[in-house]
C-alpha cells in the first residue's frame, strides 16, 4: 500500500458505495465524469481558434451578466437542458446561444417573433 | 460549519430524476465517503441561481476521495478532490 500523498486527511475506505456504472445511473447528460465513452480516447486539449461567432456569443453573455439580465449560472442550466442530439451536435458557443435565446424567451426579454423576425432578416 | 478532516458522506440524491435542475455535485460521487480538506467561503446556492430564485449562501467545500474506488482506476494513495456544497454533505 503506497503512503497517502495527504497524510493528515486519512481517507476512509470505501467499500460500501454504490457500484451502478455511470451508463445506469440517472445522472444528466452533460455529467460524464467515468462514462466510458470518454475513458476510452485521451482528452482534446488543444487550444481551439475562436471564430467570429464564438467572440460575438461570448461577449453577448457576458453583457446580459452585467445588466443582470441571466447569470451564468443559468445559461449552465440551459445548456444542460438541451436535448442529447442538440448536446452532442452543436458546438461549444452553438449550446451557449441556444441557452441564451430559450432564457431570454422565457423571461419575456424577447418574443418568438423578435427572433423568427431577426433570424429570417439575417443573411 | 464543517471542520478540515471531517468525514462525510455526499447525499445520493438524484434530484435530476425529479424534474428541471441544476446540479454540482457529480453523479461519481453520489453515496461515497470522502474527508473535508477545507472550506473555501460561503456562495450563493447555484441551484437556486440557474432558475433566478433567491439564492441563500451556503458554504463550499473542497472534499477528497479516493480515487480507485470511484473509477475502479489508479493505484492506493490516488485522490480525487472536487468542490461540494454542504448540503449535499452528511456527517460519516
Amino acid at each position: 500500500m503506497t503512503a497517502a500523498r495527504h497524510p493528515g486527511y486519512p481517507l476512509p475506505v470505501d467499500e460500501n458505495a454504490n457500484q451502478t456504472p455511470p451508463e445506469d445511473r440517472p445522472r444528466a447528460r452533460h455529467d460524464l465524469g467515468g462514462v466510458s465513452r470518454f475513458m476510452c480516447e485521451p482528452v482534446d486539449t488543444a487550444p481551439h481558434a475562436l471564430t467570429a461567432f464564438d467572440r460575438q456569443v461570448d461577449a453577448l453573455r457576458q453583457i446580459l451578466g452585467m445588466k443582470g439580465i441571466m447569470s451564468v449560472d443559468e445559461l449552465r442550466r440551459g445548456v444542460e437542458a438541451l436535448t442529447e442530439a442538440e448536446y452532442f451536435g452543436l458546438s461549444y458557443y452553438q449550446r451557449w446561444m441556444r441557452a441564451i435565446s430559450a432564457t431570454l424567451l422565457r423571461k419575456s426579454v424577447i418574443t418568438e417573433a423578435e427572433l423568427r423576425n431577426t433570424l429570417s432578416e439575417m443573411p | 460549519m464543517l471542520a478540515a478532516g471531517a468525514r462525510v458522506r455526499v447525499r445520493d440524491d438524484w434530484p435530476e430524476t425529479r424534474g428541471p435542475c441544476h446540479v454540482r455535485t457529480p453523479h461519481y460521487l453520489r453515496g461515497r465517503t470522502g474527508v473535508v480538506v477545507r472550506h473555501l467561503g460561503d456562495f450563493p446556492n447555484p441551484e437556486d441561481l440557474a432558475f433566478a430564485r433567491p439564492a441563500e449562501r451556503r458554504p463550499l467545500y473542497h472534499v477528497r476521495f479516493e480515487q480507485e474506488p470511484i473509477w475502479r482506476e489508479g493505484h492506493a494513495g490516488d485522490e480525487v478532490q472536487v468542490e461540494i456544497f454542504g448540503h449535499w454533505l452528511e456527517e460519516a
